[in-house]
């Protein structure tokens, strides 16, 4: 029983992380139907970013909560850049291009970005200073810490926000035609450019506060940190039926769960032959079963007969 | 009259072309040891790409099926052959038995992924063949407990090289005077599995099936109103495309001794996805030429790189081998933003991208 509910509250953590940056992809797949390949990297540049900005303001005197609130903002600045300048190099050219084309370029910008970081950052794992002094609670047996709890709550937040400006303010709404249909709501009068790099900048956003919370979760970063993190957000966003907002949320919390209680019971349940470091596996088995039986993610709307 | 002449004129040209591409693929493996057996070895896993990029381009570029896990095919025959010809089990085979059956078991991994994902579509297909991948590489570095099937990360060594009758590819031998080394041998043997492979990507393009690949591809619902049994034809694309893989790996194996987990990770897929789509996709001779480059240019990066620094700063001033990635990257990206249907696309392909304005 302890270890359901221990397994319960991490894999929820982790799942927090996985819907935000599900979202930075769902959110752009939404309303240009690509997959942006490169977003698991800005996450990792968010990462990198707050760590030295953390460390370097880490002897300033200042109180540690204020340190690693700039950490975030600043990492938050940076990646809506980042993402801005990806949907101008990677993307608006090749508006036109065959569907694998920008998939390719992507995957372009992404090695780019990885060897950056690897150049700036070195190849090492970089620790990330604790700037939450962490305590430990006690619930039934299953031990959580305040971590946790900021993790969670933060993530909370600021769903609640994209929810609000999709659904409540003019851009989310022009965001919400452009996701119809672009050619119509440009005839309305939406700028369907300045709606598309909005998408890639809020995804980012996102992005960079899912990677401030990797880096004080587990306390590390590194430069290839940003793939598998990547990989299973993308996994939890198709999930949930890419391109929604709401799937997306459910998506990485559900694919986060599913993952530590697979973690947490793989031994048991297969009496030792397979231990824990299948933990990677479930992710996609679960993945390839939901598809199977429901081919548009959970709560996917039928896409169109493009291939 | 006029009419013959002019097709006996065109003959003569078709064999000089023809002529030509024979002698350098003859030359290639001399002059290319001339800058060390190395280059000799990149000049064999540029073929051996060949076959990988020839294999996925039927999947993708036929049949239109984004596959992001096609690596894994390839790891299935490579350790296929890492397993029957090595002292890991004490099974020792010869090469033609085992690459045939690695081909067979490959493609039986194709249709068994293709067969759960025929109703998806598009990036659904494309992450679920991505999962695919990653479950067969996880299981490949797991599976050294509690039975030691493919010793983990550490991976299976001192496999056995290709043997036909006594002559073995992997040590230097003198032919008519001539000294043959291992990787030249390799070479040889990996133009002869090349041609053979074109011949037969060329037979298909063109037959029944290869139409009905590129009808499924434009129109999927079209297609099957035509008559053509989409669940059977896009399976056995799948299953074509994992038998190429399987063959590429099974040689691959012979040819390095070695295999390990680290070889077929994802990026192996996209960098294998990255040669089709850059050379041109559903092109052979495209093809042909993305993988060679994306096989090449990285290598020449890394022989170029560290000279050109030293010649312009008098010194080291960024690791070169993060330098390379970032130079590669870039002319991923540069290429397609330029070539959006890639360096050499079929007519078709580039009729149909200049003409829709929309």
């Amino acid at each position: 029983m302890d270890t359901l509910l221990q397994q319960l509250i991490n894999g929820l953590t982790l799942g927090a992380v996985y819907a935000l940056v599900a979202l930075g992809y769902t959110m752009v797949y939404g309303i240009i139907g690509l997959i942006n390949f490169a977003h698991g990297e800005v996450v990792m540049i968010g990462t990198m970013v707050a760590f030295t900005v953390i460390v370097s303001l880490a002897g300033s005197g200042m109180s540690p909560l204020l340190v690693l609130g700039i950490g975030l903002l600043v990492s938050v600045v940076v990646c809506m850049v980042l993402g801005w300048g990806l949907e101008r190099v990677a993307y608006r050219p090749l508006r036109h291009a065959p569907r694998l084309t920008p998939l390719i370029t992507a995957i372009g910008m992404s090695i780019v970005l990885q060897n950056v970081a690897m150049i700036v950052w070195g190849r090492n794992y970089i620790t990330f200073p604790p700037m939450i002094d962490k305590q430990v609670y006690e619930l039934g047996g299953a031990s959580f810490t305040n971590v946790q709890i900021a993790i969670v709550t933060l993530a909370a937040l600021v769903m609640l926000g994209l929810i609000y400006l999709v659904h409540r303010t003019r851009i989310g709404m022009a965001m919400r035609a452009t996701a119809q249909n672009p050619h119509v709501a440009s005839l309305m009068g939406v700028d369907i450019d300045r709606v598309i790099a909005m998408a890639f900048v809020i995804g980012s956003a996102l992005g960079a506060v899912a990677g401030c919370m990797v880096g004080s979760y587990y306390e590390i970063a590194h430069y290839q940190m940003g793939f598998m993190l990547g990989l299973k957000a993308f996994t939890a966003a198709v999930l949930g039926g890419i391109g929604n907002l709401a799937g997306a949320m459910a998506g990485g919390l559900l694919l986060g769960v599913i993952e530590a209680l697979g973690a947490g019971y793989i031994g048991e349940l297969t009496g030792d032959f397979l231990g824990s470091h299948y933990q990677d596996i479930f992710a996609f088995i679960v993945l390839i079963i939901v598809l199977m039986f429901r081919p548009s993610g959970l709560f996917g709307e039928r896409t169109g007969d493009r291939a | 009259m006029n009419d013959r002449l002019r097709k006996s004129a065109a003959w003569r040209q078709h064999w000089v072309g023809l002529l030509l591409v024979g002698a350098t693929l003859l030359a290639v493996p001399f002059i290319a040891a001339l800058g060390g057996q190395a280059w000799v070895r990149i000049a064999n896993f540029a073929i051996l790409y060949v076959f990988l990029a020839l294999g996925l381009n039927i999947v993708v570029g036929y049949a239109g099926l984004l596959d992001l896990g096609y690596v894994a095919f390839y790891a299935v025959g490579a350790y296929t052959y890492a397993l029957l010809a090595s002292p890991h089990f004490g099974i020792h085979l010869p090469f033609w038995v085992i690459l045939p059956f690695g081909a067979a078991l490959a493609c039986i991994f194709g249709v068994l992924l293709g067969a759960p994902t025929l109703k998806l579509r598009g990036d659904y297909l494309a992450i679920v063949t991505l999962g695919f991948g990653e479950i067969i590489r996880i299981f490949m570095n797991n599976l050294n407990a509690p039975i030691n099937v493919t010793n983990g990360a550490q991976g299976i060594t001192l496999i056995d090289p290709i043997r036909i009758a006594g002559f073995s590819f992997a040590d230097t031998t003198n032919i008519l005077g001539l000294t043959i080394s291992g990787p030249q041998k390799y070479y040889f043997f990996l133009v002869a599995l090349a041609i053979a492979i074109i011949i037969i990507n060329v037979r298909l393009q063109d037959s029944r099936i290869g139409r009905a690949w590129q009808a499924i591809r434009e129109d999927e619902v079209a297609a099957k109103a035509c008559g053509i049994n989409t669940r059977n034809i896009k399976l056995l694309a799948f299953a074509m495309g994992a038998s190429f893989g399987g063959i590429a790996g099974g040689v691959f194996s012979a040819m390095q001794g070695f295999v390990s987990p680290e070889s077929f990770s994802l990026m192996e897929s996209i960098t294998i996805l990255a040669m089709v789509v850059l050379g041109g996709m559903g092109h052979i001779p495209g093809v042909i030429l993305g993988a060679v480059l994306l096989t090449g240019l990285p290598e020449a990066l890394r022989y170029g790189i560290e000279p050109l620094q030293r010649a312009l700063f008098g010194r080291m001033i960024i690791d070169p081998e993060s330098l390379r990635m970032l130079v590669f990257g870039l002319a991923l990206v540069l290429v397609m933003r330029f070539r959006p249907a890639g360096l050499w696309p079929s007519s078709q392909r580039r009729r149909e991208l200049t003409e829709s304005t929309d």
